[in-house]
């Protein structure tokens, strides 16, 4: 069985739950079962290249299916479409979950994901904006997503575009001080266009984030920044929603969204395990973890 | 001959030609310098209760994990902060402790590199570097984690001194050096398992060059993984009747500039072979002693100024033309260059 997160851990001064579902029960559904497909993609795709980072690909491959299939504005037959919303997976190493992603939603074939981190392939083993259409920023040295983020916040004011930026970070990756320099300097320009997410999974890859460098309390850390911040079960579809909703209302400061989440979920020998944040599936492992997932993706929530 | 033959010839290589006695004939045992590293530090830490380690949340890839283990008092982990690292390393230091700080080269070197110069090397702390997945033979995690400049930025800062070892006997060697030394050291080490080179006689000296093959016609100036594809090089040479000379450079600076003088006199045509970018590293080290001692045609085997990629360690040196096939035609082309 699936861990499931206990909404208990939110801050109490920032908890947000939506009052009711946002979702339609078939919206949900659809975007249930591209989770799905997502998170079976990353199974094959680290077992196929016998590398990569499952843990915190699947922890964040929630809030990636919210924002690809339900949130961001963009055109995939048209990735440099100006007005797009920008996605910065400041996180690089979870490139998994947005090849995943982006292949879904039709930036490239999803034969290609079977190439991951394979010699000469666009699918980096971080992301390689200059080798894959729809890779907004490329990243994979940590902590320097949100600055990216701030950047394009702010080339969107200047130009008066109505695009909104939309950064994930790990918690582990919080630790790099580049990620307060940032944090800065979006309340100070008030990039009311920015969201941020920290995938709050508790683990890097030494151990858990409270034993290497605690980061308790990190909602009220950028709340005394000047963030608008919300706490939210980052697996909780509606949640998602309803969250950068919420943000999309904020005036004149960013959003911080913390997803409680639980690295490798959808996979449980794979559940807060710390193992699993570097090491890909072996092939009877990976063939364990799909059968755990269950089978179908899209088809299979459809049924 | 594909990538594991090459491989496997490189390990059989049975030169029966005599070669100094340190040197192995038998090439089968492979180890990473990264696990030699930790296994020293371990050693380090027992002999001397002043020697403190940091890391930065990569403590089972860099090694240091065992000295963790064992002394957990003196092991700090710093987190996903590089730059604290550095800095906290340096204020140790002023304290009097003998300070290891690892991550991976790329990070060590370039997320902190005020932090080491103006922090570190500007005072001279006693602080060492030692920055494990250094170069291209990372391999499946791509270009943003492939250090190829991190020699050149060490290098390029006063006071520090850098090593790239070639083998597991060589690092173990020069973490006991780098302990001993004064002042801030560099550390480059690999992820990649490479074929142990050296027995326990191995010479190693921080700034002192070895000679690991005797010739005349051509000298080959290598480090780190390029030393066993310089020795693979001298051998195929030499059936066709080309003696090349092989030394090891592991340290880069401050750099043997006599064992460098001695070998352009001695051979007149020079290759240096590096797994780094060919500005700023190993090979630009060599030509600046050569251009100013002793002009002789060279020629740098490395990588030719472009970004990494995700690949397999072996295929990654192969495209970017780091093969003891690669080092024996610069070495065909220095020598139709001499007395030219
Ligand atoms: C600047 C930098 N330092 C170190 C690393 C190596 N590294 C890759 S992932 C990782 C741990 C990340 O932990 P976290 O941010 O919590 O990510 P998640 O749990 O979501 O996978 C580290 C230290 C890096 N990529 N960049
Ligand atoms: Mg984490």
């Amino acid at each position: 069985m699936s861990t499931q997160l206990s909404t208990q851990l939110l801050d109490p001064e920032y908890a947000f739950r939506p009052a009711q579902p946002v979702l339609s029960a078939e919206e949900r559904n659809r975007l249930q079962g591209i989770a799905l497909t997502l998170r079976r993609d990353i199974i094959e795709m680290t077992a196929a290249a016998q590398s990569g980072h499952p843990g915190g690909s699947l922890s964040a491959a929630d809030i990636v299916t919210c924002l690809y299939f339900s949130i961001l504005r963009h055109r995939p037959q048209d990735p440099h479409w100006p007005d797009r919303d920008r996605f910065v997976l400041s996180k690089g190493h979870a490139a998994p979950v947005l090849y995943a992603a982006l292949a879904e939603a039709g930036y490239f074939p999803r034969e290609q994901l079977q190439t991951l981190r394979r010699l000469h392939s666009p699918l980096q083993g971080h992301p390689d904006m200059r080798k894959l259409p729809g890779v907004e920023a490329s990243t994979g040295s940590l902590g320097q997503g949100l600055s990216i983020g701030n950047g394009m916040a702010l080339a969107g004011k200047l130009d008066g575009r109505d695009y909104r930026v939309y950064v994930l970070m790990g918690d582990g990756e919080i630790q790099e001080g580049m990620v307060w320099e940032a944090a800065m300097t979006s309340v100070h320009r008030h990039l009311d266009n920015l969201t941020a997410f920290v995938d709050y999974n508790q683990l890097q890859i030494d151990g858990r984030v409270t034993d290497i460098k605690s980061l308790t309390h990190v909602g009220r850390r950028f709340a005394a920044f000047g963030w608008h911040v919300l706490e939210i079960d980052g697996h909780d579809l509606d949640a998602i929603h309803a969250a950068v909703q919420d943000a999309q209302r904020t005036k004149g400061r960013p959003t911080l969204i913390v997803a409680h989440t639980i690295k490798g979920k959808g996979v449980p020998f794979m559940e807060d395990q710390v193992e699993w944040h570097g090491t890909a599936p072996k092939p009877d492992q990976a063939k364990e973890a799909l059968a755990q997932l269950g089978a179908g993706g899209k088809e299979a929530a459809q049924a | 001959m594909n990538l594991e033959q090459i491989d496997e010839a490189q390990d059989r290589r049975g030169q029966a030609e005599g070669g100094p006695a340190f040197l192995r004939r038998d090439r089968s045992q492979k180890e990473a310098t990264r696990v030699a590293y930790g296994k020293a530090l371990l050693e380090l830490g027992r002999e001397n209760p002043q020697v403190v380690v940091l890391d930065a949340d990569l403590s089972k890839s860099t090694h240091t994990g065992a000295f963790a283990k064992e002394f957990p008092e003196r092991f700090f982990d710093m987190g996903i902060a590089e730059q604290d690292m550095m800095g906290t390393a340096a204020g140790l230091a002023f304290c009097g402790k003998t300070v290891f700080a690892s991550s991976f080269a790329i990070f060590a070197t370039g997320r902190a590199f005020d932090q080491v110069r103006n922090t570190i090397c500007y005072p001279a702390l006693n602080v060492k570097i030692a920055a494990t997945h250094a170069g291209i033979t990372v391999g499946e995690d791509g270009g943003s984690h492939e250090a190829i400049e991190d020699v050149a930025l060490m290098r390029s800062i006063p006071n520090m001194t850098v090593v790239v070892p070639a083998d597991a006997t060589e690092t173990r060697l020069a973490v006991k050096a780098a302990a001993a030394w004064e002042g801030p050291v560099y550390l480059r080490l690999g992820r990649l398992d490479v074929p142990v080179l050296f027995d326990e006689g191995y010479p190693f000296r921080i700034g002192k060059a070895v000679r690991l093959r005797e010739g005349r016609d051509v000298a080959l100036i290598a480090n780190g993984v390029m030393v066993a594809a310089a020795l693979e090089a001298a051998d195929r040479l030499a059936r066709d009747g080309i003696e090349a000379r092989v030394i090891n450079m592991s340290t880069v600076k401050p750099i043997d500039a006599e064992e460098i003088e001695a070998a352009a006199r001695e051979c007149g045509a020079l290759v240096t072979a590096e797994e780094h970018n060919v500005l700023g590293g190993l090979g630009s080290a060599v030509a600046e002693v050569v251009v100013q001692r002793r002009p002789v045609p060279m020629a740098l085997v490395g990588v030719q100024d472009r970004f990494g990629q995700s690949g397999k360690p072996l295929e990654l040196l192969e495209e970017y033309g780091l093969t003891a096939a690669d080092v024996e035609a610069a070495a065909r082309q220095v020598v139709a260059r001499k007395g030219r």
